[in-house]
């Protein structure tokens, strides 16, 4: 089996798990229904994504593993999600910025994977690209809303930005996998997105009126690697109750 | 009092089968009547997304999930449709969503019972699903344009929801014992709160021979929860599936099940507020009205602020 190509479809599949069900949990939470919906999209969207991915990443190991057994039987330890996608839903600032964030991470790194030398994973690339194109257009539209909104909508989106942006290094951290593969085509560094991200976030930022935020400590630690934010565990439980609960049972 | 000459001219269209619209003449009581139903729809659409978002974080499967998430959606779309539909009435969404969050609007009873099991998601669908199509088939030949319109574009999506229901339902009835089990469990659970969604009895009913008449209701209370309970029967039997009401028998000579008799007093009860449910079901559509208040007031600061700039430039 390849290790570093399978590693590498749980690190993109994984962050996607995760953000959907982030998502999923908001669902009847919306400001409004016609948000409700849009973010719904959103989530089904990066579920799509991440069957995709895994099922990929079962297809290369290759022992008769399928997409469910990778989303509901794997332990924390073997997640690679990053650590943004596991933020829990504080409140509609966090949730936009959250997804802001990845979005426009996502934006340049599904471009770059559609040049991929593996086909399926330049197939998936090239389909979801056109989802995270539309995915950022929304997130940017309600920073700048929020942004410019009202006091307190600005105070709140400018706190969910600062408090959310230790967490943006891990998105240029490479991981082992993403470095070998890179070696070959296969995949793109993370460490080159950084520079691209840093100009679409700032240019979104300042022109919601906010700021971008300066002298942060960063992270230590990376999902990743397979460590994650105490929150993933709690997720996981949650998700991957019934298949624990009912192990031979079919769904 | 209305002008007992276009009272007339209104009931000639109702007959003729002429649909009305926003903009014709229409009786108070009549747009009175209308809007009380469209948004009581809505708030169903709205309310009954939260049994189902109750397992959607738990759905055992991605395959599962995406499915529920979807469905969960489209009631999403219903209820604004249906908000919609009550806006041409002249009630805007804020105004009904005001009195369902102060318990002056009413929402199907069925809501307000708890989805405890994972089979509730298929039983959601497969009957309560189920029973609404039968009702809503019957409104796309209701007398308002805009309402009729809204049943014939969210008939397509609730016949998706029954059959995915069903699906869940057929999955468990086939699996391990504890899964038939769970099944079997929510069938008798969701039963009679399904067949309690038609309402009551005819002659018991306060609105219906007024709704008939107007054509607002096509075909009475009775009559759709036969039409159900007789689609229905076949589907659980095949699965091995027992339904709880030991009355149940086909009857030759009318060709219809005969059915036992339904507790109105558990009815009235849910429907007065006293149902597992209703409080928390409230509450949750409250909390999040309430959360998304300064969301709402920042959008319209900034569309006021845009709307500005382009009329200055
Ligand atoms: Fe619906
Ligand atoms: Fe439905």
């Amino acid at each position: 089996m390849n290790h570093n190509l399978f590693n590498y479809c749980l690190q993109l599949g994984d962050t996607s798990l995760i953000l959907s069900h982030r998502i999923a949990e908001y669902c009847s939470k919306a400001p409004h229904l016609e948000e409700d919906l849009a973010i719904t999209n959103v989530g089904l969207d990066l579920l799509g994504q991440a069957e995709s991915f895994l099922k990929y990443a079962a297809e290369i190991k290759n022992d008769g593993t399928n997409e469910d057994d990778l989303a509901y039987r794997r332990k924390e330890k073997d997640f690679k999600s990053i650590h943004l996608s596991e933020i829990p839903n504080f409140d509609f600032a966090f949730i936009i910025t959250r997804q802001f964030l990845i979005d426009a991470y996502n934006s340049l790194l599904f471009s770059k994977l559609s040049e991929s030398n593996d086909e399926t994973i330049s197939g998936i690339a090239k389909k979801s690209i056109k989802e995270i194109r539309y995915h950022l257009q929304r997130s940017k539209e309600w920073i700048i809303r929020l942004g410019q909104g009202t006091n307190e909508s600005n105070k709140r989106i400018q706190n969910a930005i600062d408090e959310l942006w230790m967490y943006t290094n891990e998105l240029f951290y490479d991981s082992e996998s993403e470095i070998e593969l890179s070696k070959e085509g296969t995949a793109t560094l993370s460490s080159a997105l950084e520079k691209e991200w840093r100009n679409i976030t700032s240019r979104t930022i300042l022109e919601a009126g906010l700021s971008v935020p300066e002298n942060i400590h960063y992270s230590l630690q990376y999902g990743k690697d397979g460590i994650h934010t105490e929150h993933l565990g709690y997720l996981l439980a949650e998700m991957q109750h019934l298949p624990l609960l009912y192990p031979d049972a079919k769904w | 009092m209305d002008d007992p000459k276009k009272l007339a001219e209104f009931q000639e269209k109702i007959d003729a089968d002429i649909k009305i619209e926003p903009r014709d003449w229409m009786p108070e009581k009549y747009r009175q009547n209308l809007i009380r139903q469209i948004s009581q729809h809505a708030h169903s659409e709205i309310i009954g997304m939260q049994p189902e978002k109750n397992w959607l974080t738990r759905a055992p499967s991605i395959r599962a999930k995406k499915i529920l998430m979807a469905k969960i959606q489209d009631e999403a779309g219903h209820g604004l449709y249906l908000y919609c539909a009550a806006e041409t009435l002249g009630v805007s969404r804020e105004q009904v969503l005001n009195l369902l969050h102060e318990g002056k609007a009413k929402y199907s009873s069925v809501f307000n019972y708890p989805a405890i099991t994972w089979a509730d998601m298929g039983a959601i669908g497969w009957l309560v699903d189920g029973a609404a199509i039968v009702n809503q088939v019957s409104l796309q030949g209701t007398s308002y344009g805009p309402y009729s319109r809204a049943m014939v574009k969210i008939c397509m999506e609730e016949s998706f929801h029954q059959r995915q229901g069903y699906e869940v339902v057929v999955s468990l009835a086939k699996g391990t014992p504890e899964q038939k089990q769970m099944a079997q469990d929510a069938l008798n659970r969701w039963w009679w709160p399904s067949v309690m969604m038609f309402g009551p009895h005819d002659a018991e009913s306060a609105h219906s021979n007024q709704s008939l008449k107007w054509k607002i209701k096509r075909e009475s209370n009775d009559e759709l929860r036969q039409r159900f309970i007789d689609k229905t029967i076949h589907q659980g039997e095949i699965l091995g599936l027992t339904f709880p009401d030991p009355d149940l028998k086909w009857n030759e000579s009318t060709g219809h099940y005969d059915y036992g008799k339904i507790d109105w007093d558990e009815f009235w009860n849910v429907v007065k507020g006293n149902g597992p449910g209703n409080k928390q079901r409230l509450n949750h559509n409250i909390a999040a009205h309430e959360d998304g208040q300064w969301v709402r007031e920042a959008a319209i600061a900034y569309a006021d602020k845009i709307n500005s700039k382009t009329k200055t430039a």
